[in-house]
């Protein structure tokens, strides 16, 4: 067992884990933040992307130890302070970009690392950058949507309905 | 954005979903988050190999390692049911079908890679995983029977050694009419033929599969928390047939679920497993599966064999459908597979068009493969993808249109029954080409081919229809047919005194957006608000028996019977209200959530009335109860039939054999919607779902039943950039005559539709590039695609 301090969500945590503990374990287990999904077991899914210090991590391919003194962000303080959904999220919800919602929260914490870095993807950026997060339910179509909602833009015209 | 019009959330609006909110802010409760005090984790040792017996093992010394709570094999479960099957199917001779006894942990022998050997409960997960490796035990391999048609052979390994063989039933349908569809093929102008393979497929809902298990020692009642789609079916099988635990004490609750299309119907193993062990430990137990384990312990889909026969006349009319196939059961029989090759396939053998003779025989065949069940569109697929391949091969031997063709042997004239013992009640298949053609802009194609080979690129248009049966019912037909199960559904409405409402519904939501879409039906039928409205579901302590969601079913049967309680509640509130206005109960009108005495300006509103029935000072009680509660079962007198037609327009890379799909369109018709945006996002999905079972998924065995596909390193799933943005569309609308809402069911259509569209266009860019290719089997991959233009 060793202890591991780090940033969660603004706040101080820190706990003593055994040293094979994940990122995403000590997120679900230890802290409770149950928000962070699991869906695979070799890195594909992009179910755990979190944010470590402001980057897209997918948290089942780091160990807590690893996120030692760093900032991490969860899609549980993604809201608003007034607790309303933000941007992304919002656009998420509008155009029903997500459906059994298992897979949602690293669909956010993706599409928002993307808008930090490309404020205005082109749709192909979008489905390219999307490479590590794989969607059962939505088909894609209105996820790309949300994120093109989201960064300002106007749809193509396949995209309308 | 969706229209999503504040002044009206009734029927028809695209009201955003409420369940968003959660899903979007990490509050969902997916099993998975669910965490029971004290509770300890199973590890289940699976085997690795395909067939084998197993000749000794010994869990002394793991019995002994940290954290180890209790180590179960096989022997413990000697006195436990086996995991039964829900469907029984008669075969072509009278005779039932083989059922062998499904173990929950194997015993004597193992029957396919990850057939779970043991179990071991420990205090932490990471124990239980490191006391699995200090297991010792033996196991003397077998042959395996994995190719179907092998495993048919005399002398091929028996996956069962108390069968006689590995033919799980032989089914005919419908027997009868053998000999006119023999006949009609031996008169034919011209023959079609065509065989084909149904790849096997895993269902893969991005949330693995989780029980947990607890057992009360003071009143000897069990809690199930697990992902599925049908809490209550659960109950009743795992706790009538496998562990011997009544319903009254037998707890099954199915939280947020994250997808099922399929896979979560079904009783498994490892859910029994945690019950029984959840006392036998005195601890909960939790089992959350790896996706690795969900790859070797998920039924599979599909993996059908066919040859399928077209006869035409000499106009071209379809005279006569002769199919056989072969249908891989795997190794055990989950829920409900046998019914999924017969009467989920055969009957639709028909399609949309209007062939006078149809014989279809289905062979299935046990292998020591994973169990293969129902996986979204469940037979379905297998049907239309056959039909409407046939169909496009023959329009191509022909040297006629296959648009033209379909549309000349469309049925026109309904209700029509179809020689494979369905009836199909509505449907306009002329509507839904036109419409296809519309917002596909098939007239645009040519010069859109134009430009592909302007890039040195292939360019293909398939077209297809499908036809599914959706609501399977009713239940003393089905019962005829072999189903072990009630296929009705239940609601019950209970109005609070303020006037707000829970709605109990059998039906499960896992993405289908029921917390939505239910509130609107209700809410218009009573003319208040939605948001007073919730549904509650997946609990069986808070809901009357139900039978869950599967097979497009949920709004056409638990919103039937939604709408059944909701009349009957409309009904007794009128008497309160009649009573509270001193009116005659015949002239009281609900409006806008007002009780009105036509005629009059009198009027009490819905509240008041609510109110009344809790409070009852001024209430009718020598007519009527207090009270306002009412549920309602609906069991459907026919399927529905959702049809439409698809198309499909791929670039093909001739340098690399590289196929990508630049246009999807569908046109469907789901009778009337309820929320067109959540209607519009089922078909997208389906759509993903069947571009990646024709152009990318492929579960895989080598000859020895080893599991090539057990990740997603292996297994293609489709990604965004896969597939392009989707022309959808459902304003062809004919109502399903025979459940109130006049709905159809929109859930399987996009995967039911999707892959012959894109299979057909593999071809037509193929021929229009010179090479001479008939038919290729999904999934058209680079390797194949390029394989078949070398010749």
């Amino acid at each position: 067992m060793a202890k591991v301090a780090m940033t969660v969500n603004g706040k101080s945590v820190s706990r003593e884990v055994e040293g094979r503990t994940l990122l995403v374990q000590f997120l679900r287990e230890d802290l409770r933040l149950t928000g962070t999904h699991v869906g695979c077991d070799t890195s594909q899914c992009g179910a755990c992307i979190v944010h470590v210090n402001g980057e897209a991590v997918k948290s089942c391919t780091m160990f807590a130890a690893e996120a030692e003194g760093a900032e991490v962000t969860t899609i549980e303080a993604m809201a608003n302070e007034d607790g309303s959904l933000n941007t992304v999220q919002q656009a998420f919800q509008d155009y029903h970009g997500l459906q059994c919602g298992f897979c949602t929260p690293g669909m956010v914490m993706s599409a928002t690392a993307l808008l930090k870095e490309n404020p205005k993807p082109s749709e192909q950026e979008i489905r390219d950058y999307l490479e590590g997060n794989i969607c059962r339910c939505t088909g894609y179509h209105n996820i790309i949507k949300a994120i093109m909602a989201a960064s300002g833009q106007e749809m193509p015209a396949m995209a309308a309905e | 954005m969706p229209k999503d019009t504040a002044s009206h959330t009734g029927i028809g609006a695209s009201t955003k979903r409420r369940e968003d909110v959660r899903f979007l802010t990490g509050n969902g409760n997916y099993t998975d988050d669910i965490s029971v005090f004290g509770q300890a984790y199973v590890h289940f040792l699976r085997s690795d190999v395909a067939h084998g017996r197993i000749t000794s093992i010994d869990t002394s010394a793991a019995e002994g390692m940290p954290g180890v709570v209790k180590i179960f094999t096989g022997k413990d479960f000697e006195a436990v049911g086996s995991i039964p099957c829900g469907w029984q199917v008669t075969d072509r001779h009278g005779a039932v079908m083989k059922e062998p006894r499904h173990p929950v942990l194997a015993y004597g022998k193992v029957r396919h890679v990850g057939d779970p050997i043991a179990a071991i409960v420990a205090d932490s997960l990471a124990e239980a995983r490191d006391a699995a490796e200090a297991i010792v035990y033996d196991i003397e391999e077998l042959p395996a029977a994995v190719n179907m048609k092998d495993a048919l052979k005399d002398g091929a390994p028996l996956v069962h050694d108390d069968l006689s063989d590995n033919l799980c039933y032989d089914w005919g349908f419908v027997e009868e009419n053998k000999g006119a569809v023999n006949e009609a093929i031996k008169t034919a102008a011209h023959v079609t033929t065509l065989e084909l393979v149904n790849n096997r497929l895993v269902a893969n809902p991005m949330e693995p599969r989780v029980a947990v298990a607890e057992w009360n020692k003071s009143n000897d009642e069990y809690t199930l928390y697990t992902t599925s789609q049908n809490p209550h079916v659960i109950r009743l099988l795992m706790g009538a047939f496998v562990l011997g635990i009544p319903e009254h004490k037998l707890r099954v609750v199915a939280p947020d679920v994250g997808g099922g299309f399929g896979t979560k119907i079904f009783h498994y193993a490892e859910e029994a497993f945690c019950t029984f062990a959840a006392k036998a430990c005195k601890r909960p137990v939790k089992w959350t599966s790896t996706r690795s384990e969900a790859f070797m312990s998920d039924a599979h889909g599909r993996d059908h064999v066919t040859k399928i026969e077209l006869a035409l006349d000499k106009d071209n009319n379809f005279t006569a459908i002769r199919t056989e196939t072969l249908a891989n059961m795997g190794a055990y029989l989950s829920t409900f597979a046998p019914s999924v090759p017969t009467w989920l396939h055969g009957t639709l053998m028909a399609g949309n068009y209007k062939t006078p003779n149809i014989y279809v025989n289905v062979k299935a065949v046990f292998t020591n493969t994973v169990p293969v069940d129902a996986y979204r569109g469940a037979g379905r697929p297998e049907a239309t993808y056959q039909l409407e391949r046939v169909i496009d091969m023959a329009a191509r031997e022909l040297g006629v249109d296959p648009i033209a063709l379909r549309r000349q042997n469309f049925i026109t004239e309904f209700p029509y029954a179809t020689p494979v013992a369905v009836e199909y009640d509505t449907g306009d298949y002329p509507a839904t080409m036109d419409k296809l053609e519309e917002i596909a802009d098939l007239a645009g194609f040519a010069a859109r081919r134009k430009e592909s080979e302007a890039k040195g690129k292939l360019r293909g248009l398939g077209v297809n229809c499908y036809i599914e049966a959706c609501g399977i019912a009713p239940s003393n037909l089905v019962g005829q047919l072999g189903a072990r199960a009630g296929l009705y559904e239940s609601a019950t409405v209970r109005v609070n005194a303020t006037g707000s409402i829970s709605v109990m519904t059998g039906s499960h939501s896992h993405g289908q957006g029921h917390e939505t879409a239910f509130p609107q039906v209700v809410a218009e039928m009573l003319g208040i608000d939605a948001s007073m409205i919730d549904i509650v579901h997946g609990d069986t302590a808070r809901g009357p028996m139900g039978m869950g969601t599967y097979g497009s079913r949920s709004l056409a049967v638990g919103g039937s019977a939604m709408v059944r309680a909701t009349e009957k509640i409309i009904n007794k509130a009128k008497k309160i209200a009649a009573h509270l206005m001193e009116a005659s109960e015949g002239d009281i009108e609900l409006k806008d959530g007002q009780f009105t005495v036509a005629g009059t300006d009198k009027s009490v509103a819905w509240g008041d009335v609510t109110l009344a029935a809790y409070v009852p000072h001024n209430y009718p009680l020598d007519d009527i109860e207090p009270g306002l509660e009412e549920t309602a079962f609906y069991d459907p007198s026919n399927f529905t039939y959702p049809s439409g037609a698809y198309a499909c327009e791929v670039e093909l890379d001739p340098e690399t054999g590289k196929v990508t799909i630049e246009r999807f369109s569908a046109a469907d018709d789901f009778g009337n919607i309820i929320n067109p945006m959540i209607v519009s996002g089922q078909v997208h999905g389906g759509i993903a779902q069947g571009i990646g079972q024709a152009l990318l998924e492929n579960c895989a065995y080598d000859e020895n039943g080893q599991l090539l596909s057990a990740s997603y390193m292996d297994y293609a799933m489709p990604r965004a950039a896969d597939v392009p943005f989707y022309a959808v569309d459902h304003s062809c609308q004919t109502p399903c005559t025979h459940n109130p809402l006049g709905v159809k069911g929109c859930g399987e259509a996009g995967a039911i539709g999707s892959p012959p569209a894109v299979i057909n266009a593999v071809i037509d860019a193929l021929n229009s590039g010179g090479h001479k290719v008939a038919h290729m089997d999904m999934p058209a991959s680079p390797s194949r695609v390029w394989a078949a233009m070398q010749g």
